[in-house]
């Protein structure tokens, strides 16, 4: 971890030096536990990159395993030891990867890596603040994140291996050493890690909605800021609110791990022994688990899709289309996302009628997710667009957000749900819509204010060649899935080839096996391009991209307090693009006498 | 060595890409920014339209692939799954229409209305019409959706036909068990402390229970064509789920919480074979929820045969009672003192 820290001082020593004078911080006050919002937003960004490249790494190790299930790979041997015995990896091994992948990419990625950074980097910046509310919350929030990691990583080096149960670590499965290697230690390391990161995203979370609601500068009406804040500000709140259900799941299940209690366990027979335990419920944690778990997903997609429409905007040269619209329909997601949890639990036996609820309020969710993808494609409509690598990738954010939403309408029906259930057409889906998508998002963001974060801009070959190449593999990996998906084969199996019904798709998954390599390999362009443009990036100009926002008055490298003099005072939306002849108008300039009215 | 050889080969080429990305920076500043700038821009939106169409066809060769592949062509092996495939279809062809005009309208603007010069975006901020357009227009098809849905998942998870059979299906780390309720139709009972795998209770069922006495135990699941089933659903250890693909159902074995799903078969094993061309075709019973090391091996077999034959299969098998008390077997005539011997076992399985 050390060495992060260092490169980003290095990169920070830079956009420092003309701000020296600011006031004097000693090396680890500026650096390290910094209360800056733009460091704190870049180490939970280079967190989030090294997280994800651990990963999907691990995706890569299973898809070995998919791919290829007869052929060994002695490299997995040297690297995991007994875990990869002969070079294949363990049955036991191979769950501990799936758990880890979608743990670390759900929460550590998508959560920490994207909100943490566009949160922490873009409000105060975007709405016009010196810094966040609470500086001092703001550092804890990524140092409570930080031991989350640490206590992550250890659990992949105790002796019975990290948590094995899936990242939706049902009981009783994640309960019983006995039912499950993984649930020996392993899960208690989960979930004290997941206990910190709770911390880490409440602190963070109401930071986020205190600044917003706030410090807003002069003029800066809630109607008048960019999407991202909005977009930002509904992730905070869907964080702050669903979280705390998760922590006390995970506390109780801490309780009946640890302390003998029954809130989970009921009637088990396990390696054959019977336990005492009665009067708990299964179902009761996956209740509680889902009440974050769901939200989460809007919480992972919210932020980008908030970068997207501010990119969409910006790069058609257009106003956002229907910016009211936007709003209401970020509020109707964030609100519906509080009353679908239950659609994934539809054949775990609930009351029928309770299923027929969760259906209609689920399938309410495609309407104002409708509404952004016609939004969006209006704002394209007669456009002048310019296609910078942000503007790519939010172009393949909205592509793929259609084609992973579009399944939801299939797996969000219950009867549907019947067939689809825990198949591989969930993970086609999930992983388009809110996976790859919200990656979109998260790449589009960091595309774009990379000149704002480190003053220097990235290559953009380099940066096209990446993004084509992760949409084109995206829907290589994920688009035949819906196909096995409709074959019935289920999620999380390690070996396909004893079954009848499945074993014909063997050579389909030696070919998704090989994307996967090839796209992990690319991201590499990313991140190769990122850290080399850190210090070597051409230098930025003030305004690269003609955007209308707050962040491009500040100074190319600009220091703690982000003005050096007056907060500017902000006259008009954030969406003055091609009005009245010109390319677009700055937040901060007065409205003229003779301009067309309002927006 | 092969792994070294590759490494290598991936360190060059990324290598190659880095020096061309870095030249490309060089020379727009030689050719001039903005010259460079609108090169980029053309290559996007061709790159933009190009995706479209090999999108498209990409889409059409991984169907045309992958098709054959999937349940439909053989259709479904349960009355219930057949309504579970029409909603399907439905909702296919509604996202279709979908999927096509969003994508096809995303990629084209963005090829059509690139940037080019002595062209100005049409400042277009808001149309009202148009919002409730595409509110109004989803909610409805929703709706639709959401009723024929509605009414198969209501129908599917009502009460079975009063002429269902019952069969009891357990799950454990790896495997499954079936129960037979016999000639009473009714199971007996069951209680988790009561297991004692040594002498061969490994269900957990109280022998107490009169009605157990009857019950027929299986590690195969055989079922009549076109008589409804009801399966009642147990867990011993962790969950696991009883999914059928072939039948289009599914339902979670949750410990502590006995489920319950039922379905009519139409199509028997044999016929299946005949139908799908495939003489090893056999219909699997999956783990849908993942249950620890063994999940993908948790394979059951399920066999669907006619009325006749599954009269006659019935017939062979013996109840459970009898092989884990040979003395009440009535081969073996009555005993006495059998009761006391049953409640010994009893009591020594509670301890």
């Amino acid at each position: 971890m050390s060495n992060v820290v260092s490169i980003q001082d290095s990169a920070l020593h830079h956009s420092h030096e003309a701000h020296e004078s600011h006031h004097h911080q000693s090396f680890i006050s500026k650096y390290v536990f910094s209360q800056d919002h733009k460091t704190i937003a870049k180490q939970f960004l280079i967190t989030g990159i090294i997280w994800a490249v651990v990963g999907a790494f691990f995706s890569v190790v299973f898809r070995l395993q998919l791919g290829f299930p007869d052929s060994t790979f002695p490299f997995l041997e040297n690297l995991f030891g007994h875990w990869a015995k002969g070079g294949k990896i363990t049955p036991e091994f191979y769950y501990a990867l799936v758990t880890m992948h979608g743990t670390i990419l759900v929460f550590f990625v998508l959560t920490a890596g994207l909100s943490g950074t566009f949160a922490n980097f873009l409000i105060p910046l975007q709405i016009g603040a010196r810094d966040m509310a609470s500086p001092l919350l703001n550092m804890l929030s990524y140092w409570f994140f930080f031991a989350a990691s640490i206590v992550m990583i250890v659990s992949l080096f105790v002796q019975t291996g990290p948590a094995s149960g899936g990242w939706t670590i049902y009981p009783p499965l994640s309960a019983l050493g006995e039912a499950s290697v993984g649930s020996v230690v392993g899960m208690d390391y989960w979930l004290v890690s997941i206990g910190l990161f709770i911390i880490s995203s409440l602190l963070g979370g109401l930071n986020y909605v205190s600044t917003i609601l706030n410090l807003r500068t002069k003029g800066m009406s809630m109607t008048r800021m960019p999407l991202t804040i909005w977009g930002l500000f509904f992730t905070a709140i869907l964080g702050i609110l669903s979280f705390p259900v998760l922590l006390s799941g995970a506390v109780l299940l801490l309780f009946d791990r640890n302390l003998g209690t029954s809130f989970f366990l009921s009637d088990i027979i396990v390696a054959g022994k019977i336990l005492p335990n009665e009067g708990g419920s299964p179902i009761l944690f996956q209740h509680l688990f889902w009440f974050l778990g769901h939200p989460e997903v809007y919480i992972v997609i919210l932020p980008a899709m908030g970068i997207t429409s501010e990119i969409l905007a910006i790069n058609s040269r257009k106003p956002i289309f229907g910016y009211m619209a936007m709003i209401g329909s970020f509020f109707a997601i964030c609100t519906l996302a509080f009353l679908v949890w239950a659609h994934h639990m539809f054949v775990t036996g609930m009351n029928p009628f309770l299923g027929a609820v969760f259906v209609l309020l689920t399938l309410l969710i495609a309407v104002p997710s409708a509404v952004k993808v016609f939004n969006w494609l209006t704002t394209l409509w007669r456009g002048n667009i310019r296609f910078t690598p942000a503007m790519v990738a939010a172009i393949g954010f909205v592509s793929l957000f259609i084609s992973g939403g579009l399944t939801g309408i299939f797996v969000g029906n219950a009867a549907l749900d019947i067939a689809l259930h825990d198949t591989y057409f969930i993970i086609a889906h999930f992983h388009l819509v809110m996976g790859v998508a919200a990656f979109f998002g998260m790449f589009a963001g960091i595309y774009h204010w990379f000149p704002k974060m480190y003053g220097r801009e990235m290559n953009n070959t380099l940066a096209y060649i990446h993004i084509w190449v992760t949409l084109i593999g995206a829907y290589l990996i994920f688009w035949p899935m819906h196909y096995t998906g409709l074959a019935g084969m289920p999620r999380r199996y390690y070996d396909y080839s004893n079954w009848e019904s499945f074993k014909m798709f063997g050579g389909m998954n030696q070919f998704i096996s090989i994307v996967v390599i090839i796209v992990f390999i690319t991201q590499f362009l990313f991140i190769i391009n990122f850290f080399y443009s850190i210090w070597r990036g051409r230098r930025a100009t003030e305004n690269p991209w003609g955007a209308t926002t707050l962040e491009w008055t500040t100074p190319v490298n600009p220091g703690h307090g982000n003005w050096p003099g007056e907060i500017p005072e902000v006259h008009r939306w954030a969406y003055d693009y091609s009005k009245d002849g010109k390319d677009f108008i700055m937040q901060t300039t007065p409205v003229g006498e003779e301009e067309t009215k309002g927006h | 060595m092969k792994e070294l050889f590759l490494a290598a080969i991936v360190i060059i080429i990324f290598v190659v890409i880095f020096q061309i990305a870095k030249a490309s920076e060089y020379v727009s500043i030689l050719k001039g920014e903005e010259k460079a700038k609108k090169q980029n821009n053309r290559i996007n939106g061709y790159l933009m339209v190009a995706f479209l169409i090999a999108g498209m066809i990409g889409l059409w060769y991984c169907n045309k692939l992958y098709y054959g592949k999937t349940l439909f062509p053989q259709g479904s092996a349960s009355l219930e799954g057949e309504t579970i495939d029409t909603q399907m279809f439905i909702t296919i062809a509604i996202c279709a229409v979908i999927f096509f005009l969003t994508q096809i309208l995303l990629f084209w603007f963005a090829f059509k209305y690139q940037e080019k010069d002595n062209k100005k975006a049409y400042f277009f901020p808001h149309n009202n019409k148009l919002e409730i357009i595409w509110t109004t227009i989803p909610a409805i098809t929703l709706t639709v959706l959401i009723v024929f849905g509605l009414k198969f998942w209501f129908h599917i998870t009502g009460d079975p036909p009063k002429n269902a059979i019952m069969v009891e299906i357990t799950g454990h780390q790896f495997g499954w068990d079936m129960r037979y309720p016999g000639e009473d139709g009714i199971f007996g009972k069951k209680n988790f402390k009561l297991y004692n795998q040594p002498a061969g209770n490994s269900l957990a069922v109280d022998f107490n229970d009169p009605e157990s006495h009857d019950d027929i135990r299986t590690t195969e699941m055989v079922l009549p064509v076109n008589v409804p089933v009801k399966l009642v659903i147990h867990a011993q250890d962790v969950i696991h789920d009883v999914g059928l693909p072939h039948f289009r159902m599914k339902m979670d074995a949750v410990p502590g919480t006995p489920t319950t799903m039922w379905f009519t078969p139409t199509v028997t094993t044999a016929k299946m074979k005949e139908k799908t061309g495939n003489p090893e075709f056999v219909y699997e019973i999956v783990c849908d929820q993942m249950c620890g090391k063994g999940h993908f091996s948790m394979r059951g077999v399920l066999t669907v045969v006619t009325l006749d034959e599954y009269n006659k299969w019935l017939k062979q098998q013996k109840p459970e009672y009898w092989s884990l008390f040979p003395d009440k077997a009535p081969s073996n005539k009555p005993q006495q003192n059998s009761d006391s011997t049953t409640t010994a076992i009893a009591a020594t399985n509670i301890n």
